[in-house]
């Protein structure tokens, strides 16, 4: 695999001075961006811990915080946003699961059923990633309007007698998971749309022949062959919308008892200047999402998709 | 066929779906249209006043300008930092290979709130202002990772045997680079800088912990929210939103020519 792009002209002699010449390429070629990622990614992480740590400074100034070993707003975090926490994992778990069963059919449709259909395969990828396009607040705006206490849905369950006249849809639980479960739909679908694309039609072939059932075939060739897709497109939806702020807030789809753990990262963070209890629960966050999709990945036998 | 969905009940269902993940974007367009005086929240009428009058709002054109900006300069930092380490992954074998491919894959890996809440609390213990410099450096951040899976992608397909040709006709290595390796690779860095500026255009939550009183235009949206948001917003979203779609569409209709004249040839 040495056949470096500047590894060598044709008469450079492979020896001592190619090998420092080529070593020199690839630092080069890697340092920026290694140099860049150090800077930009690890070091704040690590400034996170840091700032996790620190205690109020002596002087009580709001915002002003000194270093020091200060376990307590691990405390502080877990104690009062358990609760929340427990909240987040259970919305973003919900809508993933939606994700996965709403997505599912939709990239069989575009994967297989419209294989013969070129054209409207390529329409349809268009389609699904058309929501890309526009702003994910805007959208996510649009729907609080869609269903606003005067806007069309409410009205038409309220005439329908389905919704009692003082309901609202706006601000609750049901909407906040709506709305995670639309604006994360297309990253389910797109990695099940790759596995399904690539499925061999000729082992479901093979499955019939065999007089397997449709239940049998599909649980037993189908799922199994796209399961790497549906294991990324479960990870893309299900580590964004656990940390997710928008579809929860009350200025958008939620209200004041959905506050998941974004929110009050954001606002201890932003706000309220309280960036040691907003780091803590920050690493909180990461923990308790890298311990279930470690086990998630490992249990599904899917480690090379990393 | 046994084993497969019913042909036809799966059609229905995925137009139904499809219908759903379009009225967001069907509200949008229509409530750029709409005769708006202050809030964009009831329909009032049609107009073509807020396309013709798009920057009578100074605070959502300043916006809009920020974010084109921030995108450029994210997308272009990005795309060189990421096709060089996406090059050296490709075509050469290093120590620490398996400790860079973690390295990138984390930054995708890590919830958006976590980086933001990282880089926030970076900037305030080194006492760093946060504007829109701080906001580009955090984009591309984030682009990086997807640069490198973009272009690494088409890098792994091209055939070495196009750049030992290249030398083997004399070129020096800046010659066989920039008019061998680069023109293969130009349509993996087009996929991957399309990507980037569209990551960097509409992100929020990252943003939003490292701006300050700096102001992107989904930043501006956050905050109008709460009062209402006036339709220019929508016309700058609308636009946007035509002319990703027409990119998307003149890009596949330039591969589907492209694929046919490979055929014929």
């Amino acid at each position: 695999m040495a056949f470096g792009a500047f590894a060598g002209g044709p008469e450079a002699a492979p020896g001592v001075a190619a090998a420092q010449r080529k070593s020199r390429i690839v630092l080069l070629l890697l340092l920026p961006g290694v140099i860049y990622l150090a800077i930009t990614y690890v070091a704040p992480l690590i400034s996170l811990v840091l700032t996790s740590l620190q205690s109020p400074s002596p002087d009580l100034a709001i915002g002003s915080y000194v270093y020091g070993f200060n376990v307590g707003n691990y405390v502080v975090a877990l104690q009062t946003y358990a609760p929340v926490l427990g909240r987040s994992f259970l919305f973003a778990l919900t809508a993933t699961v939606l994700t996965l069963l709403i997505g599912y059919p939709l990239a069989y449709f575009i994967g297989v059923t419209l294989r013969r259909f070129p054209l409207l395969q390529s329409l349809a990828l268009v389609l699904v990633i058309a929501p890309f396009f526009i702003s994910f607040l805007l959208r996510t705006l649009a729907w609080k309007q869609i269903f606003s206490d005067e806007g069309p849905v409410v009205s038409f369950l309220q005439a329908l007698s389905l919704l009692p006249h003082d309901a609202h849809l706006t601000g609750t639980p049901f909407m906040v998971i709506f709305g995670l479960t639309y604006n994360f739909l297309p990253f389910t679908v797109l990695p099940m749309y790759t596995s399904l694309e690539r499925l061999d039609l000729r082992y479901l072939e093979a499955a019939s022949d065999l007089y397997a059932s449709r239940w049998n075939t599909f649980w037993r060739v189908t799922f199994p062959l796209s399961l790497p897709g549906v294991v990324s497109g479960t990870l893309l939806t299900f580590i964004p919308a656990t940390g997710d702020y928008i579809n929860a807030s009350p200025s958008f789809l939620g209200g004041l008892d959905t506050a998941m753990i974004g929110n009050v990262i954001e606002q201890n963070f932003l706000v309220l200047q309280n960036y040691p209890v907003a780091a803590a629960m920050s690493i909180v966050l990461m923990v308790a999402i890298l311990i279930p999709v470690a086990i998630y990945v490992s249990a599904t036998k899917t480690e090379d998709l990393l | 066929m046994s084993g497969r969905f019913r042909g036809w009940g799966v059609a229905v269902y995925s137009i139904v779906v499809f219908a759903i993940l379009l009225v967001p974007i069907g509200y949008t367009v229509l409530f750029s249209f709409n005769d708006a005086r202050r809030t964009n929240i009831i329909w009032r009428g049609f107009t073509l006043d807020n396309w013709t009058g798009i920057c009578d709002d100074a605070r959502v054109c300043g916006a809009f300008g920020a974010s084109i900006g921030v995108g450029i300069a994210a997308t272009l930092v990005a795309c060189a930092l990421g096709t060089a380490i996406a090059i050296a992954l490709v075509r050469f074998r290093f120590r620490f290979r398996n400790a860079l491919t973690i390295l990138l894959f984390l930054p995708m890996a890590t919830p958006e709130i976590v980086l933001g809440a990282g880089l926030s609390s970076q900037l305030v213990n080194l006492g760093i202002e946060k504007n829109l410099v701080t906001v580009t450096i955090a984009h591309v951040m984030f682009c990086i990772s997807f640069v490198v899976v973009t272009v690494r992608a088409r890098a792994a397909s091209l055939d070495p045997a196009l750049e030992e040709a290249g030398r083997d006709l004399y070129g020096s290595p800046a010659q066989v680079f920039w008019r061998v390796t680069f023109p293969l690779l130009l349509p993996g860095i087009v996929a991957a800088a399309l990507l980037s500026f569209a990551l960097s255009f509409d992100d929020f939550i990252i943003t939003n912990f490292v701006s300050g009183s700096a102001e992107t235009l989904p930043k501006y949206i956050y905050i109008a929210a709460a009062r209402g948001i006036p339709a220019q917003a929508n016309v700058f979203a609308s636009l946007i939103f035509f002319l990703a779609i027409a990119a998307v569409i003149a890009i596949s209709l330039i591969g589907a020519a492209r694929r046919k004249r490979l055929l014929r040839a």
